[in-house]
């Protein structure tokens, strides 16, 4: 029952690390229909941004906001440069740039941080609740709360981005009819790259809190989050930062209960089958908003 | 993706054929194997015959005439290039992407390794047979997972391959008493035969060190060639025009009696076939079969080399292939023998470099390298027959 | 192709000719004379033997991990193995040869490590393969080097796989097998702390395996209470350290990574779970470990202490033993190579294992072919002595590395103190027993000085 617990406890966190990844994910889907796997490199980065902020003196909530910004002016970048020559076109052809974007990345942040791990402490104490002598709730710590909290705060901040606001409005409505928000006046193109800026600053949030949960940061330490992060993506339906989170809170726990019971090694197949049986029987996602499509 | 519509792209044509393909497809296995000649127009056969004639002349001089560790190095082209085969008709033709390639060329590496060993006193089953139940073993894995994949689209086949592609290797590591764990288990490369080490003496004066890894680079590229035909033949076959009518006309061919379910499983049957050959072919060229050669970026690479290459075309995934064999060492050599880096510095930047050139392929060669250059012969003559046209 | 295969049979001619002189295994025109960079013979008597070995020059190859994720720590290896070569080759080389040092990237790949291995071996023409590391990895390699015949020395694991002289006589290994390691361990927890209830955390490959059959061949199996194992990559091992607390294991024993020993040191420290620790010789690495520590500790104690009270084993020095005279060499030699970066233990290792390297470069003999080379280390490898602790166990039949290690506890500074003698010992059931040569200091050149054999 302890062990059960501890598991479910460890399932919510990680399952939030997957969710923050997946929203950032969502954001992208969602202006331009293109899965980025260049997400965990550029995430990366501004993790990386953020140590160096950290290292000259500065605190974690100065290198947090320098993070996000930094994710902010990426993003947009990458959205006007590399992104915008491809919207539209065949969609593997986005697939391959995100790809080669994920490959150049992490190269230049190993070229100018180095390989080697370095340590990354959270803003918070990470020690865990202890129940009684003995037994301490390792993922029960002020830090794992921090995480979670982050990441639901930001999910409800991009839900209500999208109901109530205007630009929430105007950014939907260049995702899903491009011609009819231009006539109605929306600035489309700059929709697309507020939407690419949005979710890197997102995924630059995901870094952060990654590196505060795993301890230790490396170029490629954002590289297992990348797969886990798409799946819970596409279990939540990939339209959706409520499935997002949904969906990344179920991975994390249905792996961490894997994780306990079984071996560290079926964690990848264990992905596998849930997201088969979950698509099979609703093959776009938990929480798609579209008709699901005819098998 | 445009240019492989053109040729075919006459979606009436694939609805009225459409009834007798499906039966067609229905016994496709052996149509593939037998009955062939009753499918395809006889001239296709031909011609498809006669390029394979070309193309194994054309290996037998490149083998020849290049260094030893070049012909590894084409025996690298080769298992990559039968898997990006394999996906470009699976992705070219039935329009449906996989993450997961890498993880069915893992089970045909582990069939041919597992069927290899035996005792060094022993006398190993024959590399044919073996190949055969690689590639069966794949396609049955193949099946079950394309039943899955048939019912799913874009991004969540994107996101159930790449499970795959990080799952499947997993089991090598959970079942290690069979499969070995991590240092996975070595293959005992095949033994050239007497008359294999006479012949390349005889052409090129070769002898003694590193024949055998000719020899594997021999059969690595035969086994390309004979996949390469069988899915030219494939692609160009009235199952070839199904596959296209499901991929860009999915109501039309679906009111004319085509049942998408099944024609997209049997893509992705046929493809899983050509990534357990490409398994096989690697295990003997590496001599290892072990879950760090299958990781998600194999599965990846061969995207890369599909696209890059000109996505529907053999001759595309062929070029895309021999860009990741060749193109990333050329640059590691670039970055320490011309601009003087530490190798690790080197190798890290090679990474930098080709990362940038696929970006740059897609945004100025969208139809990949084939395309664009079929594309520029085509708007050459275009231009031609205009100015032609103007003067006369 | 065709020069290529020309030179190719002027190797194999010579290889010939060297195996059908047996035993002696040596050139006829090899002087007796020791090594050192040339006694018993001047420059010009040197001659090109074949691929990798010319006039002046000889080419070792090798494959690292230097990007991807086993890069961290690793990637420093070869850049203290080209210290060490740089400073031999100031000093004259070896027989007035320069050794030629040439390693590429692997990426932990299997895959990729058997394509550059054979550009190494076809391209590069290397004389032989030192150090490749990674038990998959250069596992891709070995059928190739053996059916070339190239020496294949020293391979960078504790794998048993490279002592096995019968169907791989090029093949070497050089640290400690961590089955050897697992016993040592074993016997001094079984005599030392005989009512600790053992709990082992296992990286889920042949190092933990190796490790766990050494180690239950002294502990009861009624004494380990719980077994929790990881796979490499998946970093979050809160659950296998809060099962270990849950077992009641007060002593736990780790053969990890060192990414590992810091990992789990954090979960334990959350968890309030303070058994005793203990980590195999690979994941005790106290300066990478210590700097990763350190910055979780807020000043309250500095980075090397975080590993105060943990036992190791040590089979070579290490940075921490600051007067230790193989150390201050190869601290010179690094400062004086002019690489970035400071000394750790693994450019320790490395340049340890160059050492040996140079003295079996040295016994082979003047104009060595390959096969002169194996049977150098086969012949002679077992007198070598050098930074290891105790002797190489090479000989004919045998073909595994060190035979033993000390028992090492940190104290509060984070150095590692001697708890036991050197203890020798081999896999199998064969006895720990007290090692009774001493180490030996560093010859003053810092050069070693072997003679030729044959």
């Amino acid at each position: 029952m302890e062990q059960f617990i501890s598991l479910t406890l460890g399932g919510v966190v990680n399952g939030s690390v997957y969710a923050a990844f997946a929203l950032a994910l969502v954001l992208i889907w969602r202006s331009t229909r293109i899965v980025n796997f260049a997400q965990g490199s550029m995430a990366a980065a501004t993790t990386f941004i953020a140590v160096a902020v950290i290292d000259a003196g500065g605190s974690y909530w100065l290198a947090l906001v320098v993070a996000l910004l930094s994710g902010l002016v990426m993003g947009a970048l990458i959205e006007r440069v590399v992104i915008r020559p491809v919207e539209g076109g065949p969609e593997l052809n986005a697939v391959i740039v995100t790809l080669g974007l994920f490959v150049a990345i992490q190269g230049i942040v190993a070229l100018v941080a180095g390989v080697d791990e370095r340590a990354f402490v959270p803003p918070f104490s990470t020690v865990g609740y202890e129940v009684r002598e003995g037994f301490t709730l390792l993922s029960l710590s002020r830090n794992s709360i921090w995480t979670v909290g982050a990441v639901l705060v930001t999910m409800l901040a991009l839900i209500a981005l999208f109901r109530f606001t205007r630009l929430g409005l105007a950014m939907r409505a260049s995702a899903f009819g491009q011609e009819v928000a231009r006539l109605l006046g929306v600035r489309v193109g700059r929709m697309l790259t507020l939407g690419w800026a949005l979710a890197a600053a997102v995924g630059a949030l995901a870094g952060m809190l990654i590196a505060g949960d795993v301890s230790f940061i490396g170029p490629t330490f954002m590289d297992t989050l990348i797969v886990f992060g798409f799946v819970a993506a596409v279990l939540g339906g990939l339209d959706s930062p409520i499935g997002a989170v949904v969906g990344g809170l179920l991975l994390g726990l249905a792996l961490n209960y894997v994780r306990g019971y079984l071996d560290d090694s079926l964690l990848g197949m264990a992905a596998l089958v849930i997201l088969v049986v979950v698509l099979l029987v609703r093959p776009g996602g938990l929480f798609s908003t579209t008709a699901a499509r005819r098998a | 993706m445009s240019e492989t519509q053109t040729p075919t792209g006459d979606p009436g044509a694939a609805s009225d054929a459409a009834p007798t393909t499906a039966t067609a497809g229905a016994n496709a296995p052996s149509a593939g194997a037998g009955g062939r000649r009753s499918l395809l127009p006889r001239i296709t056969l031909l011609r498809h015959l006669l390029v394979l004639v070309v193309g194994a002349a054309v290996a037998v001089l490149l083998l020849e005439s290049t260094e030893l560790n070049t012909n590894i190095k084409l025996g690298n082209v080769a298992y990559l290039a039968i898997a990006a085969g394999g996906l470009t008709l699976l992705t070219g033709l039935s329009g449906q992407i996989s993450l997961g390639h890498g993880a069915l060329m893992a089970v045909g590496a582990y069939t041919t390794a597992l069927m290899l060993d035996v005792e060094r006193s022993e006398e190993p089953p024959s590399l044919a047979l073996v190949f055969l139940a690689a590639v069966a073993a794949t396609t049955l894995v193949g099946a079950l997972v394309g039943v899955a994949a048939a019912r799913l689209h874009g991004p969540y086949l994107a996101g159930a391959t790449l499970a795959l592609a990080v799952g499947l290797p997993g089991l090598a590591l959970y079942f290690s008493d069979t499969f070995n764990g991590e240092q996975g288990l070595t293959i005992r490369p095949p033994e050239r035969p007497e008359w294999f080490t006479e012949t390349v003496e005889q052409l090129s004066g070769a002898t003694g060190r590193g024949l055998n890894d000719k020899w594997v680079a021999y059969i690595a590229v035969a086994c390309l060639l004979i996949s390469y035909f069988f899915l030219a033949n494939l692609m160009r076959s009235r199952m070839g025009r199904t596959w296209r009518a499901v991929r860009d006309q999915e109501v039309a061919a679906e009111l004319a009696g085509i049942s998408l379910g099944a024609w997209r499983v049997l893509a992705f049957v046929v493809s899983a076939a050509a990534a357990g050959l490409a398994g096989a072919v690697l295990a003997i060229v590496v001599q290892l079969a072990a879950p760090g050669s299958f990781l998600p970026v194999l599965s990846l690479s061969l995207l890369t080399a599909v696209v890059i290459g000109g996505l529907g075309t053999l001759t595309g995934a062929l070029l895309g292939s021999a860009l990741l064999v060749f193109l990333p060492p050329w640059l590691i050599d670039l970055g320490r023998d011309v601009f003087d880096m530490e190798e690790a510095q080197a190798s890290q930047s090679s990474f930098v470099v080709y990362g940038l050139l696929l970006v740059v392929t897609m945004l100025f060669a969208p139809a990949g390298l084939v395309g664009t250059i079929r594309l520029a012969l085509l708007r050459r003559r275009a231009a031609r027959a205009l100015t032609r046209s103007g003067r006369g | 192709m065709t020069r290529n295969s020309r030179r190719l049979v002027s190797v194999l001619a010579a290889a010939t000719i060297a195996t059908s002189m047996a035993a002696c295994g040596g050139d006829d025109d090899s002087d007796g004379g020791g090594g050192g960079g040339g006694g018993g013979g001047t420059a010009e008597d040197n001659e090109a033997t074949g691929p990798g070995m010319t006039e002046d020059t000889v080419t070792i190859g090798s494959h690292y991990p230097l990007t991807g994720r086993a890069a961290p720590g690793y990637s420093e290896i070869p850049t203290g193995v080209q210290a060490y070569f740089d400073y031999v080759n100031a000093n004259g080389g070896v027989y007035d040869r320069q050794i030629e040092w040439v390693y590429r990237d692997d990426g932990y790949n299997p895959t990729n490590t058997s394509t550059v291995v054979r550009e190494l071996v076809l391209e590069e023409e290397v004389f032989a393969i030192m150090g490749g590391l990674g038990t998959p990895t250069h596992n891709a390699v070995l059928d190739f080097l053996n059916t070339e015949e190239v020496p294949d020395l020293f391979v960078s694991s504790g794998s048993s796989l490279w002592d096995d002289p019968e169907n791989l006589p090029y093949t070497f290994g050089w640290q400690t097998d961590y089955e050897s390691e697992g016993k040592i361990i074993g016997q001094y927890i079984a005599e030392e702390f005989p009512d600790a209830k053992v709990g082992l955390f296992l990286q889920d490959d042949d190092f933990g395996e190796d490790g766990e059959r050494g180690v239950r061949q002294y502990l009861d199996d009624d004494q380990i209470v719980e077994v929790q194992t990881y796979t490499s990559g998946n970093i979050d091992v809160g659950p296998q350290i809060a099962a270990l607390q849950a077992s009641g294991a007060d002593f736990v024993l780790g053969f990890n990574t060192p990414p590992y020993t810091a990992l789990t040191q954090l979960a334990a420290r959350d968890l309030n779970y303070t058994p005793q620790w203990w980590y195999s010789n690979v994941g005790s690495a106290p300066d990478l470990v210590g700097s990763l520590l350190g910055a979780f500790s807020q000043g309250a104690v500095s980075g090397a202490s975080a590993l105060a009270g943990i036992y190791t084993t040590s089979y070579i020095p290490t940075v921490d033993q600051v007067d230790d005279p193989w150390i201050q060499l190869f601290q010179r030699i690094w400062d004086e190579s002019g690489q970035e970066g400071v000394l750790t233990n693994t450019r320790v290792y490395g340049m340890s294992m160059a050492y040996t390297m140079v003295q079996a470069l040295q016994a082979a003999g003047r104009n060595p072919t390959g096969d002169d080379l194996v049977a150098a280390v086969e012949e002679a490898g077992a007198d070598w002595q050098g930074p290891a602790f105790t002797p190489f166990r090479y000989s004919s039949d045998r073909h595994a590395g060190i035979s033993g290690m000390s028992v090492v506890q940190f104290n509060a500074e984070g150095v590692g103190e001697p708890k036991t003698p050197l203890l020798v010992t081999d896999t199998g059931d064969a006895e720990i027993e007290e090692y009774d040569g001493e180490p030996i200091a560093p010859p003053e050149s810092g050069i070693p000085d072997e003679e030729a054999v044959g």
